[in-house]
């Protein structure tokens, strides 16, 4: 298996939320979590796009390199997790993260934040794989059952897709191709309106 | 070197100037051509040290990405409408200027400003009193003074200490205590920074409004600044009030830092509650950090000089009572002022006071 990746096909994307509620189902996040979100650009407008945001589970990941007691880190199928135990809830993976992916419960005082949750790409964490402590903790571990995260499996247009960085572009690669494209010229576009096929 | 410690300063200067570059120069961004790809590290092990490469500046980007990427937010069903900033790329300078330039210059500042210190003490030695310690004593600072002043100052080391402990702590402290024991006193440490952060505020505020009005400009701070203090010349001893120029700096100074450091604290303990952008927070951090080592650095000096620097200024925050001697050399228009309004003056080699003793003495002045 090669390096586990999101991308969200902006031009399939219907703002449904599926991926949002299979999340917090599947892996029990807490109320006021949200592991993944849909954000809508130009709401109501007719050229509104969704995307749907979550731990994009970078490959140079600025959380891993800011955590003061490093506990985010990268599995073998490039897949980052982090180990609840160690954390101290200081928020810089939040500071650092360019997709706001670490959430925090707000527990403690003075709302200092408690132990950081994010997507986990529904791969669990360090805890002993399929162990109750992983599931009360991280959530559900699909990758170790063979199946992909659930928000991609449950996207109803498969604007989200998971999975090896290989298959998700080469896929994505056939609609742009299905779909037709223009010059690539940065700004052909503005000046000549896209045609929107999907 | 005239004493062992000069010694142990200099190693300590040299401990905390190159120390903690040791582990980051062993480490390059790119794998080299024989390395192993995705391998993984055990967690809470040393972990992949990533930094964004110095090729990773954005273009100029313009448009409606542009406009994404400065921060406009699209629309989120979620009730906390931050959620609706789809990325935000400064993070990664600001992770930059903390694991590099906060730490760097940080750790220079007080490395050379123990240095400075070390060779201060090489060259000058200690500040004696020239008319030797007479034995009749007076009252420099009350008790609720002296309570201030050891609040602020004890809290302020406690931050120091915790402060430095997580920012330094896993380049340097992680491989010697382990990743669990690393993060166990990393836990503490903020438990303490955050709530010590309280009681240095309340100790700041209180020795504020008891001396701001001794630490305004006077008429002889002038001279003093010209005569260095009395450190260019020997017997030189400039007149000064309770305080002189040089403590006014200081004291301005820990107000002032200090007064930042609340203020970016504060904003750091409660995220997002004074402040709506991100960018807020992590300016806040930056700025927290930097100033945090920069008033580290500048208390050492002060320190210094209240201790080793020169003979007898401890005794002024210990019982608060000091030598009339000491106090004629450093500040004798108080000297005289006091002795001018019959204060109460006691005897004996400094020593503080007894069951016995009342504590405004039992003998005045009789000059």
């Amino acid at each position: 298996m090669g390096k586990m990746v999101f991308l969200c096909d902006g031009d399939r994307c219907i703002e449904c939320n599926a991926c949002v509620t299979a999340c917090k189902n599947e892996n029990e996040v807490p109320w006021g979590i949200n592991r993944r979100r849909v954000v809508t650009l130009d709401d109501g407008t007719p050229g509104e796009k969704s995307l749907s945001v979550a731990c994009m589970h970078c490959s140079d990941a600025p959380c891993v390199n800011v955590c003061p007691t490093n506990v985010i880190y990268h599995t073998n199928d490039g897949v980052v997790l982090h180990n609840k135990d160690g954390c101290i809830g200081c928020g810089y993976c939040f500071y650092a993260c360019p997709f706001g992916a670490p959430q925090y419960p707000q527990e403690g005082n003075f709302g200092s934040r408690g132990k950081m949750d994010k997507c986990t790409f529904c791969n669990g964490g360090p805890e002993e794989t399929f162990s109750q402590a992983e599931y009360t903790k991280y959530g559900r571990n699909r990758l170790a059952e063979g199946k992909l995260p659930l928000c991609a499996e449950m996207c109803s247009t498969k604007a989200l897709l998971a999975g090896d960085a290989n298959e998700v572009s080469d896929i994505y690669r056939q609609r742009v191709v299905e779909r037709g494209f223009d010059s690539g010229a940065y700004g052909f576009s503005q000046s000549f309106g896209q045609q929107q096929k999907l | 070197m005239r004493h062992p410690i000069v010694f142990l300063l200099a190693a300590l200067a040299a401990v905390v100037a190159f120390g903690p570059w040791a582990p980051a120069a062993a480490q390059d961004v790119r794998p080299p051509a024989n390395a192993t790809q995705h391998v993984q590290p055990t967690p809470g092990g040393p972990g992949i040290e990533a930094a964004p490469p110095a090729t990773m500046r954005y273009p100029s980007i313009t448009g409606q990405w542009g406009e994404i990427v400065d921060g406009e937010r699209g629309y989120v069903s979620i009730p906390d409408k931050k959620a609706g900033r789809l990325i935000q790329t400064q993070g990664m300078d600001w992770l930059s200027w903390r694991s590099e330039e906060v730490r760097r210059y940080g750790a220079y500042a007080v490395a050379a400003m123990l240095i400075a210190l070390t060779g201060f003490f090489a060259v000058k030695g200690r500040v004696k009193v020239d008319s030797g310690l007479s034995g009749r004593l007076i009252q420099r600072f009350k008790t609720h003074e002296i309570i201030g002043h050891w609040l602020t100052a004890g809290s302020f080391l406690l931050l120091a200490l915790t402060g430095t402990w997580l920012l330094f702590g896993r380049p340097l402290l992680m491989p010697v205590l382990g990743a669990d024991g690393y993060a166990l006193t990393a836990e503490i440490s903020k438990y303490m920074h955050n709530f010590g952060g309280f009681v240095f505020m309340a100790g700041l505020l209180y020795i504020f409004l008891v001396w701001v009005r001794h630490n305004l400009w006077d008429r002889y701070d002038f001279n003093w600044i010209i005569k260095a203090g009395g450190f260019l010349a020997k017997n030189s001893h400039p007149p000064a009030d309770k305080f002189n120029f040089g403590q006014k700096t200081v004291f301005w100074m820990v107000v002032l830092l200090g007064l930042a450091l609340s203020v970016t604290g504060l904003n750091l303990l409660m995220p997002f509650w004074f402040v709506d952008e991100i960018e807020l927070m992590q300016w806040s951090q930056i700025v927290h950090a930097g100033l945090g080592m920069g008033m580290f650095a500048l208390m050492l000096a002060h320190i210094y000089i209240g201790s080793v620097g020169m003979e007898h200024a401890f005794k002024a925050m210990s019982t608060g009572w000091v030598d009339i001697n000491w106090a004629r050399e450093h500040h004798s228009v108080w000297v005289d002022k006091y002795v001018a309004g019959n204060n109460p003056e006691r005897r004996g080699e400094s020593r503080p006071p007894t069951d016995g003793e009342q504590a405004h003495g039992h003998r005045s002045a009789a000059e």
